[in-house]
């Protein structure tokens, strides 16, 4: 095993924090991925992680870490997202559209004062790509709790959601607060993004919302498949990322480890790619067949 | 009286200044077919979200057994018109009938081997249970209206309200989903209230016809409603009603040939050229 597991892994601790952490944030992602994929929000997803990145480098800037600024920027997002009419499909395009230019916009500025003021060099890309080999150990139980606490109020609401994502009317005419579960719903996302972009960076942290769960969504018909198949997808994407990453510091140009981000994203859209190369189902090879004949055929 | 499942009581429902229905008021007896007729645009949707507490309405009120419904009134099963759902929906046809059950449920439950043959027997009851474990997106219309029929009846509603659930499906299907309701309305003893545009494909199974046109209803079986002289009144205008080959088409006349034009002024009426 020498050649994939580098002497020292597991003998190391910021790859015990990274793991522990990633294992949590990868569940959380995946699962809330699932259904911001069936609700259709991934482009909300990817606003939410634009605004956070707003959020980090503006923490950066006062000088607290990271994590609280996805938060409370992401969040507050979700809120004046949900404001200004998210619900409705249209609204929902324009909405996101408008406070994501904003965002990195000040993000922007955040950035170029936050490297001008400090002598820290590679924040921006801390900020942008992620840093899970360096984790403070003092947030390491607020992010444990708040991917614990956006978890459960998903698997809470996971009924809920999926009446209201077949259809609206049908939930709301049984009585479910369609409105509210809705903005919940948007909180958990906000939660869920701000910690993938701790993980592998405010830029990239959709890819670990969306990528195992619209893999998922292609290998398992039902429900709880598609969730355990995300969640699966995310914690191998993650220890397997970690571990190249951890292996890459003997790599060129040796001495620094290459980016952990990298490898997750890479891993989580090789396996979505990988769901293409599946053979056909049967139903749809039988009806191809014989299409195929008679373009080979000569006459 | 009371023996109406669901009473309309002077419902009127103005939207952005418009009135889109006035004065609307009739009673659906338990087990009864209903068949709610007009053309796209009439107010049937309207009329059907009112029922359901979707949509307020301006005045008058919706009973349910005699007292105002409230708004988690689980006696009402509902199929909505046109649902729009992605292939990669994670949600085989057993899940849509199982959320049928408790969708509406917050909280995590255990699966269960009563709760599977349940659903189980419904895809049966519906001949849905040959596509049981596809996912529901893939399915055809006609396919998906026999499913969503099973989600809204698994929950043994009283009153099942269907949006149009024969638009845009092909005869057999659409002889399918009707015989599949009116054999089921009548073994569960639920009452039916069917919006269309059509009338002709429920002919053999409704027992009363509620005729939205121009905002206002006309109601009764369908041989005292499908007349030239009620449906006239109804629209503010003359129109025929044509009964050919076993087939029934309501036909007005053109704008300008017709004598009591000057009534269809009055409403607003919608033109309606050829209904059914």
């Amino acid at each position: 095993m020498h050649w994939l597991i580098e002497p020292g892994f597991f003998g190391s601790g910021p790859v015990h924090v990274a793991l522990a952490v990633g294992t949590v944030v990868a569940i959380t992602s995946a699962v809330v991925g699932v259904f911001t994929v069936t609700r259709g929000q991934s482009f909300a997803g990817h606003s939410l992680a634009d605004i956070a990145t707003t959020g980090g480098s503006g923490a950066f800037l006062i000088g607290i870490n990271q994590f609280w600024g996805y938060l409370a920027f992401g969040a507050g997002a979700a809120a004046f997202m949900e404001m200004i009419g998210v619900q409705r499909r249209r609204g929902r395009d324009v909405a996101t559209g408008v406070v994501l230019g904003a965002g990195l916009g000040l993000a922007a500025l955040f950035l170029y004062l936050g490297t001008q003021y400090s002598s820290t060099t590679g924040a921006s890309f801390t900020i942008l790509f992620g840093s899970i080999f360096v984790l403070t150990s003092s947030t390491v139980p607020a992010l444990i709790t708040s991917a614990l606490l956006a978890l459960a109020t998903v698997l809470v609401l996971a009924r809920v959601l999926l009446l209201s994502s077949l259809s609206p009317d049908i939930a709301a005419a049984r009585g479910v607060p369609v409105r509210a579960v809705g903005a919940v719903f948007l909180m958990a996302l906000a939660v869920s993004v701000a910690l993938s972009a701790v993980i592998i960076g405010a830029v990239l942290s959709t890819a670990l919302l969306v990528g195992p769960a619209a893999t998922a969504l292609r290998l398992a018909k039902g429900p709880v498949r598609a969730i355990v198949t995300a969640a699966a997808i995310g914690v191998a994407a993650v220890w397997l990322g970690i571990l190249l990453a951890y292996d890459s510091f003997y790599w060129p140009p040796a001495g620094r480890g290459w980016p952990v981000s990298f490898f997750v994203v890479t891993l989580i859209v090789a396996s979505y790619l990988g769901t293409y190369l599946r053979r056909p189902d049967r139903g749809r090879a039988a009806q191809e067949a014989p299409d195929a004949e008679q373009v080979c055929s000569p006459a | 009286m009371t023996s109406d499942l669901l009473r309309l009581d002077h419902i009127g429902v103005r939207l952005g200044g418009r009135e889109i229905l006035r004065d609307v008021s009739f009673a659906i007896r338990p087990g009864e077919f209903t068949g709610l007729i007009g053309a796209n645009g009439a107010g049937k949707t309207t009329l059907l979200r009112v029922i359901l507490g979707l949509q307020p309405a301006t005045t008058g009120q919706v009973l349910i057994d005699g007292a105002p419904r409230t708004a988690r009134d689980s006696s009402i099963g509902y199929v909505p018109q046109k649902l729009t759902i992605e292939p990669d929906m994670p949600l085989r046809v057993r899940d849509v009938v199982s959320l049928g059950i408790d969708g509406n449920k917050f909280g995590l439950r255990l699966p269960s081997r009563a709760r599977r043959e349940l659903v189980s027997d419904m895809l049966t009851a519906v001949g849905a249970e040959r596509y049981a474990d596809a996912r529901v997106g893939e399915l055809s219309g006609g396919e998906q209206q026999r499913v969503m029929i099973a989600h809204a009846l698994i929950s043994k509603p009283r009153l099942l309200l269907l949006d149009e659930p024969l638009a845009n499906l092909d005869i057999s299907s659409e002889q399918g989903v009707v015989s599949v309701l009116a054999r089921l309305a009548r073994a569960e003893h639920v009452a039916v209230l069917l919006s269309a545009h059509d009338m002709n494909p429920l002919m053999p199974v409704m027992d009363r016809i509620v005729y939205v046109a121009g905002g206002r209803v006309a109601v009764g079986s369908t041989d005292e409603v499908v007349q030239p002289e009620v449906l006239s009144r109804l629209y503010g205008r003359h129109v025929d009603v044509i009964r050919v080959h076993g087939r029934v088409l309501v036909v007005a006349a053109p704008e300008g040939l017709d004598d009591s034009a000057a009534a269809a002024e009055d409403e607003g009426a919608t033109a309606v050229r050829r209904v059914g």
